[in-house]
């Protein structure tokens, strides 16, 4: 039983990063109608925010090292622990919290320069090309990131405030507990998606951007420039998915691939979700994720060894053929 | 079929029979890569007849072509070491996979008819990487070893005298040997007998059958005509050919990985069409040379070759500009591919053929050749 | 078509492939070994490493390895280990104005980390550079796949960083030589000092990389601590790819075992040893007891990527740069001197590969394999780290002695994230030529 529910809290968990990368991908279909291949990028570039902030948090002086004997060697010390010793070690101890500073109006940026720079030349192109483009894109962003940072993973700290478990098993009478960051992880990223539903419910930004996913010509007709709105939703979607990849990295130390590897699987979520489908993208980032982590379950795994790689893509078919619209996809989107 | 059809099919031959003359030129005349041009601009025109006719963007042929390596493995494994069992065996196989995932997938169109093929062939890597290790040995990739039964070589008491065995045609040793182009010549003959026959399809009343569910499939419907079944059968001789050119890489090289089957190996089948010129004849074939050789020689400049190819230069701008450049080569090859691939998609969607068109026709002379290739590149779907 | 057009294919055909074929004939006829560089006159090793991919800092460092023995054995810089090292009890036969005379020239590639890409770039490199040698890795995988490539095509393959059984095992190839030790190695030598340090009561979980190598290193360490007393409570395969293994880790925690054994390398170590570390492993008490974590196979670059989770650690090295030997120090100086920090494991072996190499042809007499490889086979050779070591002949496989670290609780620098806690005597990790079978081949 404890390892069901600890299985199910992995899922959880993974389910909140696919569904914060399902519901940028997905926000970005249902106004731009724009297929981002790209976006899995973008959760890596969130990430590699985190790397810089840590960077920089981190720049150093060379001292010189008086355990190497053999040749002249130095080690690093940053110059926050020169200036400011223990406190400096603290703010770099929580780089990656600090991080989101960079990581959301950097993201933002960037996504609104790529909307106005290069996706918009894309709307009356063929979603083939659109594919493309972005496709190309994320293996030019990748290598930039590869270009700076190398081929390797790169740790980024857990602050020492969120290092311990939480046994939160506890009220229940039951001897679980769970990492406090991952626990973090999943209460802020439910909070972004609160933010955003909010954003698009209660708002009148969001109640022209909704108006604008329904009849985009007749938001235009009314002389409302839904055009400048939609860049800022591209804008929120990588920010949204700067903050997914840069509050992951003490999980899951970054590399330039992690973009792509991401990619793929929140498709998946996107098209059995429904395309265009806020709700339906949450609920099944977290389905899958958790389905994900429930079948790796040794008494599972054992039987069908395996399943759990290709668990999610089974489901996928399973829904495109038989709900054609996925879970809660509306009518109309991305059927020309 | 025109006559400049068969003008094409002479010109493409001709390309390929002299290859081995041409490529030291452009330091491309070793079997290894020749072997390269030939079967992976098999698998592009394969690929083209697919997404150049009919607009269906398939993100997952590279599946068919992994499942070819793994069959064309099997046969030298169990059967014998001749190479003609096994292309044979790789084509089908690649045709009966397809049939199955085109049976699917081809129920959806567009955007989603990509992502399922994606899924599809996420799931098929998957289950070669490590749920059916025992037939694909996973990560390590399948390969020959000395106890494999080979009941027809035994039988007809075919051993190598110690070691391993290398594939044969018709008792001729493909790879043994130094500098030995028995494997080219396959693989260039039978990536022409693809090219042939991808232009009788092109050519075909099958073939404007296809374009027509390109431009209005609603439209065709209306008339009475199902699409399904022409999809499928295209999507099928698609998987033959990518079954086909896995058959012909194992038959080279016998091993066979699952590393051929992830997803961005059908992205780079995607951009060898795209680079070249989808919808073309030409174009597939020539944008997998050039990726094949750019993967060969940009993936090889280190920053002592820049240097050394700058040597000219003042030192100090010198090292400056060999930074720089080096960023773009050698282990960062990929960032070149990926921005020319950009630039491709953006300015000259219809590839390097639609640059060569728009060059002859800035000479002056362009008329004439449009003709002979119709470059006719509708947008997909 | 018409009959004509096609028949004139044919003819084309028949006639260029006549024309090329005669001089190919001729060629080969003429050809005493596969790229023999006294005929062409240039004299070219090609290092195959992985540039890209999840081992490709290990690759780096392994080309830094290759550039300096290169330079040593062209007679510049300060000559490293060819200052120290001996060959069947003489020292070396190399006197640093390249082999035989020639002056030794490189090629690099890229493997990717995959043995589809390492193939085409070896094939490359003997088809197209001409290489006489080529050497690298960095996974199991890809060397035994290009090892097969090497007996093919008749060109000696100096096997990198490669750590399975399998490589001088059922896979040995007499065109493939291991300098590196191996996972029996590192489960002989592991196991009597994880006794020691948390009892012969112990129930152990596997986590395996699900290749080649993470196969033998399971099964090694499994039969080595088995045979101190351990129970092994389950093992379970990972694939390659991974990188959040925290639902295979999850049910570690239930499953009543108090050690955790990662049979991981590269990124797959750092992620899993990192997310092990999250989940509470290390404090979690099991049986009464602290539950343990171990890494068979270490590397100072995966300490790096790991940072602080790898304090208290356990787990094997074939070398490491803090070793006092006189041949260990000349080529950490010069390596150091000219990167600016120390070499790793890899490249050590690397280094070490190109020298013995190099020698043996000089030794020989002759770039001629059908020379060289006996040369190779049965080598004694000393002073290049890890005491005297043996080349044996039956399998190609290296013994010398192996390094048991543990991650240094209080590191002074970066590089000295590691403490080595035994060297465990060659005598220790020796093992019979049959216990993993294979077939040599031909020369």
């Amino acid at each position: 039983m404890d390892a069901i529910i600890l299985q199910f809290l992995n899922g959880v968990d993974k389910g909140a990063a696919y569904a914060l990368i399902a519901l940028g991908l997905t926000l970005i279909f249902g106004t731009l109608g724009v297929v981002n291949f790209a976006h899995g990028a973008l959760f890596m570039l969130g990430a590699f925010c985190a790397v810089t902030t840590n960077t920089l948090l981190t720049l150093s002086q060379k001292v010189k090292d008086p355990s190497i004997t053999f040749f002249e060697a130095y080690i690093d010390q940053p110059y926050l622990v020169t200036w400011y010793g223990d406190f400096g070690q603290t703010i770099i101890n929580w780089s990656v919290p600090i991080s989101l500073l960079l990581a959301i109006p950097v993201m933002f940026l960037i996504g609104t320069a790529l909307e106005r720079g290069l996706i918009r030349h894309f709307y009356n192109r063929p979603h083939a090309d659109q594919i493309l483009v972005t496709f190309g894109l994320a293996i030019v962003l990748g290598e930039i990131a590869r270009t700076f940072y190398g081929a390797n993973p790169l740790p980024q700290p857990t602050p020492e405030f969120f290092r311990g478990q939480v046994p939160i098993g506890a009220p229940f009478g039951l001897d679980i507990s769970y990492p406090a960051w991952r626990l973090m992880y999943f209460v802020v990223g439910i909070a972004v998606m609160f933010g955003v539903f909010a954003l698009l419910q209660f708002t009148r930004f969001g109640m022209v951007v909704r108006a604008g996913m329904q009849d985009r010509s007749m938001v235009q007709l009314l002389g409302i420039n839904i055009q400048a709105r939609f860049t800022l939703i591209f804008g929120l979607a990588a920010a949204i998915a700067g903050i997914a990849g840069a509050l992951y990295t003490p999980t899951l130390p970054p590399n330039y691939e992690m973009g792509m590897e991401f990619l793929v699987i929140s498709f998946v979520v996107v098209v059995v979700g429904g395309m265009g489908s806020l709700g339906g993208a949450v609920l099944a980032g977290f389905m899958l994720g958790v389905l994900e982590a429930i079948v790796a379950l040794p008494a599972i795994s054992d039987i069908i060894p395996g399943i759990n790689q290709v668990i999610i893509y089974a489901v996928a078919v399973v829904v495109l053929l038989t709900r054609p619209r996925g879970l809660m996809g509306r009518k109309g989107v991305m059927e020309d | 079929m025109r006559s400049t059809d068969y003008l094409m099919i002479l010109i493409f031959a001709a390309v390929m029979l002299t290859m081995p003359l041409w490529g030291p030129l452009i330091d491309a005349g070793y079997p290894d890569i020749m072997q390269r041009f030939a079967v992976f601009g098999l698998i592009a025109v394969g690929f083209n007849l697919l997404f150049g006719l009919t607009g269906y963007l398939s993100f997952g042929h590279a599946a068919f072509l992994g499942v070819g390596s793994y069959t064309a493995v099997w046969s030298f494994k169990l059967f014998t070491m001749d190479v003609i069992p096994a292309i044979i065996a790789s084509t089908i196989m690649g045709g009966v996979v397809a049939l199955i995932l085109g049976f699917v997938a081809l129920r959806r169109s567009g955007i989603y008819f990509s992502i399922l093929t994606l899924a599809f062939a996420q799931m098929m890597y998957s289950l070669a990487y490590s749920v059916l290790t025992p037939l694909t040995n996973g990560e390590t990739g399948l390969q020959l070893a000395l106890d494999d039964p080979r009941i027809i070589d035994r039988a007809m008491g075919i051993n190598p005298e110690s070691g391993l065995p290398s594939t044969s045609f018709l008792g001729f040793g493909v790879t043994s040997g130094d500098n030995n182009l028995l494997g080219y010549w396959i693989c260039a003959v039978i990536a022409i007998l693809g090219f042939y026959i991808a232009l009788r399809i092109n050519r075909s009343s099958f073939g404007i059958m296809l374009r027509g569910i390109k431009s209005n499939q609603t439209r065709m419907s209306y008339t009475g005509l199902s699409a399904r079944p022409y999809l499928i059968t295209v999507f099928v001789i698609s998987g033959m050919y990518a079954g086909l050119a896995g058959g012909l890489l194992a038959a080279v090289d016998p091993l066979a990985g699952a590393e051929r089957m992830y997803w961005t190996a059908s992205g780079e089948i995607v951009l060898m069409t795209i680079l070249g010129g989808v919808g073309t004849m030409f174009g597939p074939i020539l944008g997998a040379g050039i990726i094949k050789w750019l993967e060969a020689k940009l993936s090889t400049f280190n920053e002592s070759v820049v240097e050394h190819a700058l040597a000219f230069l003042p030192d100090s701008i010198e090292h400056s500009i060999s930074v720089v450049v080096s960023k773009f080569v050698g282990e960062g090859w990929h960032l070149s591919l990926g921005i020319i691939f950009m630039l491709i998609v953006i300015f000259l969607p219809g590839g390097v053929m639609e640059g060569l068109q728009r060059l002859t026709r800035l000479v002056g002379f362009g008329k004439k050749h449009s003709q002979g290739d119709a470059a006719v590149r509708a947008p997909a779907e | 078509m018409s009959k004509f057009s096609r028949r004139q294919v044919l003819q084309g055909a028949a006639a260029t492939g006549a024309a090329l074929s005669t001089p190919m004939v001729l060629n080969a006829a003429s050809h005493g070994y596969t790229n023999d560089p006294t005929k062409s006159g240039k004299l070219v090793f090609g290092f195959n490493v992985p540039q890209t991919g999840p081992y490709s800092e290990e690759g780096k460092d392994e080309l830094r390895a290759y550039e300096l023995a290169v330079e040593h054995i062209n007679g510049e810089g300060d000559g490293g280990m060819l200052n120290t090292m001996t060959v069947n009890g003489e020292g070396p036969a190399l006197k640093g104005n390249g082999v035989l005379g020639m002056k030794l020239n490189y090629v690099t590639g890229d493997t990717q980390t995959k043995s589809d890409a390492a193939r085409a770039s070896a094939r490359k490199m003997i088809e197209n550079e001409g290489v006489i040698m080529f050497s690298g890795g960095s996974s199991s995988g890809v060397a035994i796949a290009v090892q097969g490539l090497a007996q093919e095509k008749k060109v000696v393959f100096m096997c990198g960083l490669t750590h399975s059984n399998d490589t001088t095992g059922k896979d040995r190839k007499r065109y493939g030589f291991r300098h590196f030790f191996n996972a029996h190695m590192s489960g002989a030598a592991l196991a009597p000092v994880l006794k020691n340090a948390m009892g012969g009561e112990r129930r152990a979980y596997h986590l395996t990389a699900d290749y080649t190598w993470g196969w033998s290193q399971e099964e090694s360490i499994k039969n080595s601590t088995e045979a101190l007393g351990w129970e092994t409570v389950n093992a379970v395969r990972t694939p390659l790819k991974t990188s959040d293994f925290s639902s295979f880790l999850t049910p570690v925690l239930n499953s009543g075992a108090d050690v955790l054994v990662l049979n991981h390398y590269g990124k797959n170590m750092v992620d899993s040893l990192t997310q092990a570390v999250q989940l509470g492993m290390r404090d979690k008490m099991v049986n009464g007891k602290q539950l343990q974590i171990v890494v068979p196979l270490y590397s100072r670059l995966m300490a790096q990527g790991a940072g602080e989770n790898v304090k208290g650690i356990y787990g094997s090295t074939g070398w490491s740069w803090q070793l006092t030997d006189a041949g260990s120090q000349a080529f950490v100086k010069s390596f150091g001197t000219k990167y600016g920090f120390p070499p790793s494991q890899a490249a050590h072996t690397c280094y070490v590969q190109t020298l013995l190499y190099a020698n043996a042809c000089e030794l020989a007499g002759t770039f001629d394999p059908a020379a060289v490889i006996p040369t190779l086979e049965g080598m004694d050779f000393d002073g290049m780290g890890n005491g005297p070591v043996h080349y044996r002949a039956e399998d190609h496989q290296c013994f010398k002695d192996v390094l048991v670290v543990k991650g240094k609780d209080n590191p002074s620098s970066n590089f000295d994230l590691l403490e080595i806690v035994e060297v465990t005597p060659r005598a220790q990790v020796e093992y019979d030529t049959n216990l993993y079978a294979g077939d040599l081949g031909p020369i």
